[in-house]
């Protein structure tokens, strides 16, 4: 038996390779939705990982760093590290901001790493270029994905920085390329103030009868002194030991300390139930919406492909052809019409999106094989209106009168 | 001769109920023997198109008596239970129209049916060459339908409706888009498939070219026929 979609589709493969192609691309926008919001869980996932850490700890009853506003003492780490169990431990700071590069703004996660090397808790785990920070300020290890290149001039609040290291794939849940500095010059940074704000603090201090004492000369300027620096961090990074449990440390530190403590799975449940579980909603709700709107396409597609058949239909009735061959043949179009549409986003998705979208998209073969499943079902259901109209059609059309 | 052909008797077949009922067929009285080409005439709403309709099992007449070759088909009920292999394996259609399949090559146009009726490819196909060649359109065998003249169609569709070897074939005006020369080609290949495949052949028809041609003429005038001995000699 021949088949009747295939010559119906070869015969008029113009009008229906258009047509795939412009389902195609409403595919590819759904796949790359879907890739988009891998791109955000692995985007998160991948903070976690190039941390380094096995646990955060945080301001109490905070989400912090990455979901919350999180402000420990800078010292803490000190009695962190003798608790039993734990490796190495390092301070670190997160500030979300905008950095002058050249004559544009980069949006950024500017992070502030503790004195070390490759290894130690907050370090950038690996480089594609340059070296790591090795003085005390105004160098920085910055990630591609911002555009940065060697050698090139960064401005962070008031200060300027030398790019000497970049990194791959070193970015925020949010998908910000991370920037690395000193800690002490990323501890400035949050907390520095423009000359006038310092100068008015500096005059309201001294106003203060209770700082500026007649009998204690010095105090107003250890008051001043100690407004003018930052002692904080946002949380301390942990590597425990080699033969601990990370939930045993964390709720020692906890009791301990007196600090929010989160393991990798728990700050990971934050990341994603917390932080970027709106986001996800939003693209869950668009993926709804492209697969209802590419359903109805495919069926008013097929629909209208199928009334322009009316009357070979109803010639395929009069000359006994059976309903089941005649709804095949539509289901088949409207498979094939799916495939080709399935075949066309993939590649539009993969070649053309992912590429210039500005946020990491990650197709990965899973969902794709779930796509292609979604296309084949919703194609086939899309096909039923077709089909019912089809086999509605009176044979006796073919005789006319 | 006797048992084959189609025989209709009494056929009848109303439209609606009550008082809005409309007779179309009121008593219609047919024979056609194999290998014989009738016409079968009318004005507008004389009820051709329906009788064409219960003849090819494409609606219910309301009484009446179908037979065809030696199997009753209607009996005041349908006595078939699949009226689609009917029309499939002993009806054959030619319409005013060739409506050939445009997806689909001349060949596989013909080759359609006896596939459709559960013959392998290369048979249908061997067969559907056999009536390209017998009706001269085998050297366009490759053709789509929109490659070929409306003359050329016509045999195909003609081709088609004898394929699957029906006992009795229904044509409806198919010789109404064509010329004189034409038309009257189309009615001397019926009539020499008639006798070649022992067909019974009913052709309705306005055309006044072709009428001539008919050694006998069925009359249909609201919804009664009756028969009339033509003039022409079937192209003998």
């Amino acid at each position: 038996m021949i088949s009747l979609a295939g010559r119906d589709i070869m015969h008029a493969w113009g009008k229906f390779v258009f047509t795939g192609v412009g389902l195609g691309l409403l595919i590819g926008v759904t796949l790359s939705m879907a890739g988009i919001y891998r791109g955000m869980v692995d985007d998160g996932k991948a903070l976690l990982d190039n941390s380094g850490a096995d646990i955060w700890v945080v301001q109490k009853e905070t989400l912090g760093p990455y979901a919350e506003p999180s402000s420990i003492y800078d010292d803490s780490w000190r009695g962190i590290r003798s608790m039993p169990g734990v490796a190495r431990t390092a301070n670190i700071t997160y500030l979300t901001m905008q950095v002058r590069h050249g004559d544009r703004d980069v949006r950024t996660m500017v992070t502030g790493i503790t004195a070390g090397g490759p290894g130690t808790p907050g370090w950038p785990p690996y480089l594609v270029a340059g070296r790591h920070i090795t003085r005390g300020h105004y160098e920085a290890v910055a990630d591609i994905a911002g555009g940065f290149k060697l050698g090139d001039r960064l401005r962070i609040r008031r200060n300027g920085y030398t790019v000497v290291g970049l990194t791959r794939r070193m970015v925020s849940s949010g998908g910000d390329p991370m920037i690395f500095i000193p800690l002490k010059d990323a501890q400035e940074a949050q907390f520095l103030k423009d000359n006038d704000a310092i100068r008015q603090q500096r005059r309201r201090t001294a106003a203060n009868p209770a700082f500026n004492r007649p009998q204690v000369p010095g105090l107003v300027d250890s008051v001043i002194a100690s407004q003018s620096t930052n002692p904080y961090v946002n949380a301390v990074l942990v590597q425990i030991e080699e033969g601990h449990d990370a939930d045993g440390v964390a709720e020692s530190i906890r009791r301990w300390k007196r600090l929010t403590v989160y393991t990798r799975s728990q700050m990971e449940d934050i990341l994603l139930g917390k932080l970027i579980a709106t986001s996800a909603k939003q693209i869950a709700m668009f993926l709804v919406i492209l697969s209802i709107v590419s359903a109805a396409i495919v069926a008013f597609i097929i629909y209208t492909l199928t009334l322009g058949k009316i009357r070979e239909i109803a010639v395929l009735k009069l000359i006994g052809t059976r309903n089941r061959t005649i709804a095949a043949m539509i289901m088949q179009q409207a498979i094939a019409l799916g495939m080709i549409g399935f075949v066309v986003g993939k590649i539009t998705a993969t070649l053309l999106m992912a590429p210039i979208f500005p946020k990491y998209v990650l197709l990965e073969p899973l969902d794709s094989v779930r796509g292609f499943v979604a296309v084949v079902v919703i194609c086939i259901l899309s096909s039923i209106i077709a089909i019912r109209a089809a086999l509605k059609v009176d044979p006796a059309e073919a005789i006319g009168g | 001769m006797a048992g084959k052909g189609i025989r209709i008797e009494g056929l009848k077949k109303r439209y609606g109920s009550g008082d809005t009922a409309v007779d179309a067929l009121k008593n219609v009285d047919m024979q056609v023997p194999p290998g014989e080409v009738v016409g079968l005439i009318g004005p507008s709403g004389s009820g051709k198109t329906t009788l064409l309709k219960c003849l090819g099992a494409v609606i219910e007449p309301t009484a009446g008596r179908m037979t065809l070759g030696d199997e009753v088909i209607y009996d005041d009920e349908w006595k078939v239970g699949d009226l689609r292999a009917l029309r499939r394996d002993k009806i054959g259609f030619i319409f005013q129209a060739p409506y050939l399949i445009p997806f689909l090559d001349v060949t596989d146009n013909v080759a359609l049916l006896p596939m459709l009726a559960g013959k392998s490819n290369a048979e249908s196909r061997q067969r559907a060459t056999e009536l390209l060649q017998a009706l001269d359109v085998e050297h366009r065998a490759k053709a789509m339908p929109s490659q070929i003249s409306g003359g050329e169609q016509q045999r195909v569709a003609i081709a088609r409706g004898l394929v699957n070897r029906p006992p009795v074939i229904l044509a409806d005006e198919p010789t109404a888009p064509l010329d004189s020369e034409r038309a009257l080609a189309v009615i001397r290949i019926l009539n020499q498939m008639a006798r070649q495949h022992e067909t019974a052949i009913i052709v309705v028809t306005h055309d006044e070219k072709i009428i001539p041609t008919f050694k006998r003429i069925y009359h249909i005038r609201d919804g009664v026929t009756y028969e009339e001995a033509g003039e022409g000699r079937g192209f003998e």
